[in-house]
């Protein structure tokens, strides 16, 4: 069958033989996107995050025929270094993460919690980032990257 | 003019290198010699340790390459390797770039590996930087025609002192091209390789780059997307392979139906004994056909206790191996004769590496030689495991390492990439092998569990006289920590090769100074001698965090019971001055107050203690002390501010460094609250996040603050795993502080602490 997706702002059509191929390796494997990245396959991690239609949603279990024509927004879809989305920016000011692998979890997280809640107290952060996985321990330097956000606000 | 470099030496030993390869061996067997001159070749040199070229190469731009042999697994560390380099070379930070993991480009530095990154494999750059410098400054005097003691440097560019318009830079002197000159080498490979040269180090107090809070390039290419991990090579024609593990510890496939697969299109079925993967043209497709292969499966005995009485069957194993550090005094005695004698037990459970992501490997196996892209942290023992499964020499083998979906010891990495190697070969096209999530956290070497008997003896007066201080666990490593050999591999294990096995454990490290002691330890046989997923084997700071509860526990018992603050207890104790700065730099820092007894129970829902812990780590030490809230009624423990202070000897980066300290506080936090393999008698059932449950945001303190103690005489000595060390015990001495209750076994979770005030306070 032939899929057409909007990712980043650009249209994609390809051919797949399973209408229920996540998305995440539609991305990955079609489209040659490097982010998001698999961790679990199960929902319970994060680093497979992607935007739909704004909202963070994890794409190792959305399958490609729940899309629609739903606008996809992937980690290359939020900024560049000429023009960092915010929430990338607070997190190279932090240097935060170590390895790194888990980030599509939480920047992509971030951005759409923050532009919802641009005032949200520290609380509501640690909430909002629940059940989102990081194996290095990078979590103090995530929440502080994210309270310059919420805090300069 | 001076010009101490004569170049003549060199260009014989370089004929004699070319001669042929017999030569060669003899040549590097060599270790004591060295060349001072500097050639200029054209092309470079071979791969050798002694090389000059081996580690640093001048850019015609006069930028550097540092060619390091470790690689960064995500604590930045090649930023400090770079900052050495600029300062020994006299060039800027930013022109120094450093090259890791490939292994046709670096030294095998022995990987990420016991936080030897600045203390063991920055040295060999480092000296290195420091020759190739002292060299240049040769070569500019030629050319400048003044001697080498009127010239300075400035980023790379030489200059005649008081006359700065006589300048030659680094890259005109020899950019482009190579030195071609030999280092004195001990002859070792690994963390324990050293090559020097003849030049002067720097004194740090000279060094203006080391000791600034540099920045690492590689965390805005990770928020821009522009990092390329291990997971994302991709290959002309590359398959994709999923492993399928058995569903019972020990089972072999005896049947495989592959009719459920039918409807997938090309996939191919790799079947060897024990080892069965599928390979398929895309990725889904290969999950899908892992997923839905039909196997029957032999049906071995169980091969576990039940999780419930692992510790039982640790006590009643046999043991066999032993071993522990020298005895002091004569501890039997000293207890016989004691007034008083105080014993406790610890258990600290399995606990997985669990890496962020299933390890990933790619493999493109040809006739007589391979590729192997790899995130594991010791890409030069992947190479040299990939070579011994494909039965090709090493140095046809090529491992390319990319950062990897975490990593933090020996966890799926080496697994994956033999994998890939096997499947590769079977299908004659380039493999992709990435985990799914239960490969990664159910399949992976674990961290060993362990028991562990601690017993001291008081005297009248107050004194303890001597300490007991005895584990009985699973060996350190089951399988090695170094992926090189097919046998310590669960692929080797799986196809039957021969099982070998070292039997390890170790003691504390703190140094209490009682003045008869006896630390020891037993080993108990791994549970399934072969391709176990309960199988044992380096896991971030390996065995600290388990020692280091049971004694710095421990330590908190005895100060109690002889009415001592644990601060001053611990004072009293430890001899090295360096130990004693940091445990008085955390108390000072934290306002610690003595509380030589508990305070009397308090009442309400949420009750909050401090507790302090210490670690020595080799050479680096930590204090740590925490302030915990534990809640009565859910038996929820919160951390919820830490002092730290740290002696790493020479700091390099010190924000870099804070951070390293608080990923180290917060994976700690992790295991010590939350994390134990679960199994039954047959597997591990901890298959992912839901059922290996790790540190949420929500449990992630509200401060750490750390004190960083830099001593600039000294080397920078270890950062990425000290700081693990004293997490467990601090919480513990601080749920004691806030309910009065001691926890003693690991994790410290909500279950057992909600247990623990059903029973009411001991």
């Amino acid at each position: 069958m032939m899929v057409s997706l909007r990712v980043n702002d650009q249209s994609f059509t390809i051919e797949l033989d399973d209408r229920d191929t996540p998305l995440l390796y539609v991305l990955r494997d079609e489209l040659k996107l490097n982010n998001p990245h698999f961790g679990c396959g199960l929902a319970q991690c994060g680093a497979c995050m992607v935007l739909v239609d704004g909202a963070p949603r994890r794409s190792c279990v959305l399958p490609i025929s729940a899309v629609g024509d739903s606008a996809i927004t992937t980690l290359d879809g939020l900024g560049t270094p000429q023009k960092p989305h915010p929430v990338q920016q607070a997190f190279i000011d932090e240097q935060a993460f170590f390895c790194g692998y888990c980030l599509n979890g939480w920047v992509m997280t971030a951005a759409a919690f923050v532009k919802k809640h641009p005032r949200a107290t520290e609380a509501q952060l640690r909430e909002s980032f629940a059940g989102l996985k990081c194996r290095c321990g990078s979590h103090m330097s995530i929440l502080r990257a994210v309270k310059r956000l919420t805090e300069r606000a | 003019m001076t010009h101490p470099y004569p170049s003549s030496f060199t260009l014989s030993r370089r004929q004699a290198l070319l001669a042929g390869g017999a030569l060669v061996v003899a040549y590097l067997a060599a270790a004591s010699d060295m060349d001072e001159g500097a050639n200029g070749a054209e092309s470079k040199p071979a791969l050798t340790p002694p090389q000059l070229d081996s580690w640093i190469a001048v850019r015609p731009d006069g930028s550097v390459v540092g060619y390091f042999g470790k690689v960064d697994i995500g604590l930045g560390i090649q930023v400090a390797v770079a900052q050495i380099i600029a300062d020994e070379l006299d060039v800027g930070f930013e022109q120094v770039s450093i090259v890791m993991g490939d292994t046709a480009a670096t030294i095998n530095q022995g990987g990420a590996s016991g936080s030897t990154g600045l203390e063991l494999g920055s040295v060999p750059l480092r000296n290195a930087a420091a020759q190739a410098r002292s060299i240049l400054l040769g070569l500019a005097a030629q050319k400048l025609g003044n001697p080498v003691e009127s010239l300075e440097v400035t980023n790379g560019v030489v200059s005649v002192r008081g006359a700065i318009a006589r300048r030659i830079s680094y890259g005109e002197l020899i950019g482009g091209r190579y030195f071609d000159v030999r280092l004195k080498w001990n002859g070792k490979i690994g963390n324990e390789l050293i090559v020097a040269g003849s030049a002067p180090l720097k004194d740090h107090a000279q060094y203006r780059v080391v000791g600034k809070s540099l920045r690492r390039a590689d965390i805005a290419d990770k928020l821009f997307g522009r990092e390329v991990y291990s997971t994302d090579v991709r290959v002309p024609g590359m398959l994709h392979g999923r492993m399928i593990r058995p569903p019972i510890a020990g089972a072999v496939p005896v049947t495989v139906d592959r009719t459920a697969l039918s409807h997938l299109p090309e996939v191919q079925l790799v079947w060897r004994q024990g080892l069965l993967g599928v390979v398929a043209a895309k990725e889904w497709d290969a999950v899908k056909a892992a997923r839905n292969l039909r196997v029957e499966w032999s049906s071995p005995a169980a091969a576990f206790p039940p999780q419930e009485a692992l510790y039982e069957a640790i006590e009643a194993a046999a043991a066999v191996a032993h071993g522990g550090a020298e005895p002091v005094g004569d501890t039997a005695a000293a207890l016989a004769g004691a007034r008083k004698i105080l014993s406790a037990a610890y258990h600290w459970p399995f606990q997985s590496h669990a890496s962020m992501g299933p390890a990933c490997a790619l493999a493109d196996v040809q006739a007589d030689h391979a590729t192997i892209w790899t995130g594991d942290q010791k890409p030069h023992y992947i190479r040299d495991g990939v070579a011994a499964l494909l039965e090709l020499p090493p140095e046809n083998v090529r491992g390319i390492w990319l950062r990897g979906p975490g990593s933090y010891g020996r966890n799926d990495g080496g697994d994956a990439a033999l994998d890939a190697a096997y499947l590769s070969k079977a299908v004659g096209k380039p493999v992709r092998v990435q985990g799914m999530r239960a490969d990664g956290t159910a399949w992976d070497p674990k961290g060993p569990a362990s028991v562990h008997h601690v017993c001291a003896g008081i005297d009248a007066s107050g004194q303890v006289v001597a300490l007991r201080f005895q584990s009985k666990a699973f060996s350190r490593e089951n399988i090695a920590s170094h992926p090189d050999d097919p046998t310590q591999s669960l692929s080797g294990q799986l196809m039957a090769m021969p099982v070998k096995t070292k039997h390890a454990f170790d003691v504390p490290e703190e140094g209490y100074d009682f003045a008869n002691r006896d630390l020891g330890w037993e080993v108990v046989p791994a549970l399934l001698d072969r391709a176990s997923p309960l199988r044992t084997s380096h896991l971030r700071d390996p065995l600290g965090p388990q020692l280091n509860f049971a004694s710095e526990s421990f330590i908190d018992e005895l100060a109690f019971a002889i009415r001592t603050d644990p601060v001053a207890f611990r004072l009293r104790y430890l001899k090295d001055p360096r130990s004693i700065a940091v445990i008085e730099a955390v108390a000072e820092q934290a306002k610690w107050t003595p509380r030589p007894t508990r305070g009397a129970a308090r009442a309400g829902e949420v009750l909050t203690g401090r507790g302090i812990a210490f670690a020595r780590r080799k050479h680096t030490r930590v204090a740590v002390i925490v302030e915990v809230e534990v809640h009565r009624h859910s038996g929820r423990i919160w951390p919820r501010r830490w002092t730290v202070a740290h002696d790493c000897g020479l700091i390099v980066n010190p924000d870099n460094l804070r951070l390293v300290i608080e990923g180290n506080i917060l994976h700690a936090t992790s295991r010590a609250l939350f994390e134990e393999v679960r199994f039954d008698e047959h597997r591990v059932t901890s298959v992912d996040w839901v059922t290996y449950p790790i540190l949420d945001m929500r449990d992630a303190p509200e401060k750490i603050d750390i004190v960083l103690i830099d001593h600039k005489d000294d080397l920078p000595l270890g950062a990425g795993e000290p700081a693990t060390r004293p997490v467990a015990a601090a919480i513990a001495n601080a749920v004691f502080d806030a309910t009065g209750m001691r926890l003693r076994q690991a994790p410290l979770s909500a279950g057992r602490m909600k247990a623990a005030f059903l029973r009411g306070a001991e």
